[in-house]
């Protein structure tokens, strides 16, 4: 991998905190408001379900999940399992892709 | 100041092995003091390195108590109170004998960080004028004065973790020629620190920054790389 591309991969990973920063807060906020509501299952899937702006929100939620987590386990497993080399980024690019996959698929469940 | 030191001090190479001495105890006594003492006094095959004694040549660091530390500088009324020192050699470097280690790694990663000016002016040139306040000079200010002591590449796990890991002193040193307005081996210098073994590495643990005897802050110098880095790479000039 070239410099450049090692550069931007940590440029990725603090774009994408500063993405799940504030996903992470309205996230919270939208649990706490579920919860102290007291709506029901049926209830949140009926506002969700359909509205294009949760989808929206909860997709970008996704995808800096995908983009941030693989880029941290990469360096996790460089420096603490000297795992390095295209065998470990291959891998790395499959989990970002499961990640995506498995997220989308529950955003999809809910807003769809 | 009087009765005596427990010191443990490690012998040989990674395998070696502590051995302890009785070292009596004065006043103003430095931990190279109380080495000097058992090489003189107690045993003259312990191997070890100095040469300013007052904290300008940066070749006396040794572990101390687990801390990297200049031992010159390093009074024993600090760190031993209750008179037990255990004195090994820097960590994160091979062992050369007892208290030697070897730095060829830490010094060949300032080579690699790109640690030496290059400019384009000879002897019949007049001096550049570059004003003392300016934020690049200031910038330099701040990292100049390292003495290569290796106490900060000791202190630091990614050093440990990475091997590829440039380290807080060549980092620094790279920034610090960065802002050097009379360099012009910036456009390599930036991708020589670049990447995974350069500041991106830097986890910004600080742990460099709370051991340099010089109270310099390579993390600083590291954060302004990764910025400059960072730039480059998004312009496409890395
Ligand atoms: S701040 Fe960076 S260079 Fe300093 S000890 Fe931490 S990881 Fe190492
Ligand atoms: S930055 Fe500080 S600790 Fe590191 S080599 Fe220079 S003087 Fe020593
Ligand atoms: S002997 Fe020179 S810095 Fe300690």
């Amino acid at each position: 991998m070239s410099f450049r591309s090692q550069t931007l991969l940590w440029v990725a990973q603090r774009a994408s905190a500063a993405v799940l920063a504030l996903c992470v807060f309205v996230h919270l906020g939208v649990i706490i408001y579920a919860v102290r509501g007291g709506i029901s299952a049926t209830e949140i899937l009926g506002r969700t379900q359909g509205n294009a702006l949760w989808l929206a929100f909860y997709s970008l939620f996704v995808l800096a999940c995908a983009v941030h987590a693989p880029i941290g386990l990469r360096t996790v497993l460089n420096e603490w399992g000297a795992w390095r080399g295209r065998g470990c980024d291959t891998a790395m690019w499959l989990f970002a892709a499961l990640l995506a996959w498995a997220g989308m698929r529950a955003v999809m469940a809910v807003t769809g | 100041m009087s009765g005596n030191l427990s010191v443990r001090v490690w012998r040989g190479r990674a395998d070696g092995a502590f051995q302890s001495f009785e070292v009596p105890r004065y006043a103003s006594q430095s931990v190279l003091d109380v080495v000097t003492h058992i090489q003189r006094k107690l045993d003259a095959t312990l191997a070890y390195r100095y040469a300013c004694r007052v904290g300008m040549c940066g070749s006396c660091a040794m572990t101390v108590n687990g801390v990297a530390r200049w031992t010159c500088r390093t009074h024993v009324d600090k760190v031993a109170a209750d008179g037990r020192l255990e004195i090994a050699p820097l960590h994160h470097l091979p062992v050369i004998r007892d208290l030697v280690a070897d730095m060829r790694e830490f010094f060949d990663k300032w080579a690699r960080a790109r640690g030496s000016f290059r400019g384009t002016k000879t002897r019949h040139d007049g001096f550049a004028a570059v004003s003392p306040a300016s934020r690049k000079r200031r910038a330099i200010e701040a990292g100049i004065e390292c003495i290569g002591c290796g106490v900060c590449y000791s202190a630091c796990d990614t050093v440990a973790w990475n091997p590829d890991y440039l380290g807080p002193a060549a980092l620094q040193r790279a920034w610090t020629l960065v802002n050097d307005v009379r360099d012009t081996a910036n456009p390599e210098r930036l991708r020589a620190v670049a990447g995974d073994g350069g500041c991106g590495a830097c986890h910004t643990h600080l742990s460099c920054t709370e051991r340099c005897p010089k109270q310099l802050s390579p993390t600083a110098g590291i954060a302004g790389l990764k910025r400059a880095v960072t730039m480059a790479a998004l312009r496409g000039t890395l």
